[in-house]
């Protein structure tokens, strides 16, 4: 039997959905592509336009300026992502890096040494993450929305506890110097980013684990039925989209010289805003760490863009509302077009 | 393609059961599944499992498989008792199981739908998920499989969601075969299919029973059951109502047993 011309290609290549490669219906197939294109060719639009609207939006201050705005979003969002990519959600980031950032001024001041700020820190998100995925997992709650708007609640009440309700100023020099330029104009918090979405490309694509994710967020009861062991993978993604969050706090620290427990207010919607934004499915199982570095991004631009232009503060909330339900309607709209790449391929077969 | 291969002389004891099941009995609240049900299936052999719906098929095939466990009763591996708490460890000890869902990963590709849940990765000394996924060596593997079985997929890059009924049914058969040591059983895996992907999924169930797998499958087509199957086990509202050799004259018997008539 003749091969179908897949010689050369790699099974592997394809860890995510790479619908482009369809050249059995070249109309829907040329849709796809422009969807999973989507969030980049906007981004890209939105740049251009945006450097002829306003002289200082591409100067090389400005998008310095955007990258350290976007650095918790970006973090945050990718441990979102993971946790998004198993079809859950996690609401309690923002709290959670308010919580961090109080618990890790309030050992700088006991007397803590900079690098165990930092653990502190990291270690406090980490430990929100692991109530959240614990709970809901073992706990058998339905749904990872109810365990996660609890511990928004418990954690931003503990850090307003803590904190007496007020910033704590004082960070160790270290922290804050991830808010000053370090290399190139960029701030450090930049390289923090970088090397998140590196070690988080790393364990996604190559290990076991990330692989694992795919097939959880793919189909829960068949991940169960393939000897998965889908509780501690579930468990995994909170813990780590905590330590994410640890992490933002920490970047936010760095960038304040301060820990408080109004930090990360919005924080959540933010993040779901941009995984979705950027092109990843909110129906689980699609989406890889560059659809959440994408979407932090284009809210960011959108952000600098309307203060630069003047607009009123209070349409950039209207205008990134715009903007989610603009992309959560191209995932409904891409998931019909590979339905209907299905059928006449099915068509075509008999 | 030629029709069905000859069953092959297997060298295993034929008379010895690579799977018996003893008394099963499983109750879901006060519905009773499965009353006092006992078959044995040996190597090389397909043992057509038949019945009405909510006939105790698919339940008898999950207590096996692990998705339910039984409350009374006894699964035998090579004689011996096994516990079966879990997919996991119904998979571990050698029994596959096509589900009539499929279980398919839409948003992998076919190979690595293979693989799930027994991807092919190393140091071996690392927590399972911890280890980096050998993924040319699995790629290598999917090809090998699939030309084995005359399957042939559009691509082996693309994600199952894309592809056919008839195409997701033999990655789901076909993955079966990857790592059935044992058993493998089929719950109605014709059941949405055309004549020809019917065929060809018939074929590949062959080819599980001359790898000198014990094959239960699950099927409403008298047909298939005169072809394919060694014995014909029929139950009826839980209870195992009869056992013949399937032949041509007896397939009125076998529908009478069905339907309890």
């Amino acid at each position: 039997m003749p091969e179908t011309g897949d010689t050369g290609t790699t099974v592997g290549e394809a860890a995510l959905p790479s619908p482009r490669k369809q050249e059995a219906v070249p109309g829907l197939a040329l849709g796809l592509v422009l969807l999973s294109a989507g969030p980049v060719v906007i981004l890209a639009l939105l740049i251009v336009v945006l450097s002829f609207l306003s002289p200082y939006f591409l100067t090389g201050r400005n998008l310095s300026n955007i990258l350290a705005q976007t650095a918790v979003i970006s973090v945050v969002a990718m441990g979102q992502h993971l946790v998004i990519l198993t079809r859950g959600i996690d609401l309690s980031v923002g709290s959670n890096v308010a919580l961090a950032s109080v618990v890790g001024a309030l050992s700088f001041h006991a007397g803590a040494p900079a690098f165990a700020v930092i653990a502190v820190m990291i270690a406090s998100g980490a430990a929100v993450g692991a109530i959240n995925g614990l709970f809901y997992v073992f706990g058998r709650l339905p749904h990872p929305f109810i365990i996660t708007l609890a511990t928004l609640s418990i954690a931003k009440g503990l850090a307003l506890r803590l904190a007496d309700g007020r910033a704590i100023p004082g960070m160790p020099d270290t922290i804050d110097a991830l808010g000053r330029e370090a290399v190139w104009g960029l701030p450090g918090s930049v390289f923090v980013v970088a090397g998140v979405a590196a070690v988080l490309f790393i364990m996604a694509k190559t290990m076991v684990w990330g692989r694992w994710i795919y097939a959880v967020g793919g189909r829960p009861d068949a991940a169960v039925r393939m000897g998965i062991p889908v509780s501690w993978v579930l468990v995994s993604v909170y813990v780590i989209s905590g330590l994410c969050a640890g992490i933002g706090a920490v970047i936010l620290a760095g960038r304040t010289d301060a820990g408080s427990p109004l930090f990360g207010n919005q924080l959540e919607l933010d993040t779901i805003a941009a995984v979705i934004i950027g092109g990843a499915s909110f129906l689980g199982g699609r989406g890889h760490l560059g659809h959440a570095l994408i979407g932090a991004l284009m809210i960011g631009v959108i952000r600098n863009a309307l203060n630069l232009l003047n607009v009123n503060v209070f349409f950039q909330l209207i205008v990134i509302g715009v903007v989610i339900v603009i992309a959560v309607e191209s995932d409904v709209l891409r998931n019909y077009l590979e339905g209907r790449v299905r059928v006449m391929q099915a068509g075509r077969q008999s | 393609m030629s029709a069905v291969a000859v069953n092959a002389d297997h060298t295993v004891t034929a008379d010895h059961p690579v799977l018996a099941v003893r008394g099963a009995t499983k109750r879901f609240g006060s519905v009773l599944a499965l009353d006092d049900v006992s078959i044995e299936v040996r190597r090389g052999e397909i043992v057509g499992l038949l019945g009405d719906n909510g006939a105790g098929k698919s339940t008898l095939t999950k207590c096996i498989s692990g998705v339910h466990q039984l409350d009374a009763g006894a699964i035998l591996l090579d004689g011996a008792p096994t516990q079966i708490r879990s997919p996991a460890d119904a998979r571990f000890a050698g029994i596959e199981t096509v589900y009539q869902d499929l279980a398919l990963f839409d948003n992998l590709t076919p190979g690595q739908n293979f693989f799930a849940g027994r991807e092919l990765a190393g140091p071996q000394w690392l927590p399972r998920g911890l280890r980096f996924l050998q993924q040319r060596k699995m790629d290598a593997e999917t090809r090998v499989l699939l030309a084995n079985l005359k399957v042939t997929l559009p691509r082996l890059d693309a994600v199952v969601a894309m592809m056919s009924g008839g195409q997701r049914q033999a990655i789901a058969v076909a993955r079966s075969t990857v790592f059935a040591r044992k058993v493998v059983m089929l719950d109605e895996p014709t059941a949405a299919l055309g004549l020809r992907e019917s065929r060809q999924v018939l074929n590949l169930v062959a080819a599980l029973r001359d790898q000198g797998n014990a094959v239960i499958l699950i099927t409403h087509n008298m047909e298939h059951v005169v072809e394919l199957a060694d014995r014909a086990v029929v139950l009826r509202q839980g209870r195992k109502v009869g056992e013949l050799v399937p032949t041509k004259d007896n397939k009125q018997e076998l529908v009478s047993m069905i339907v309890g008539a």
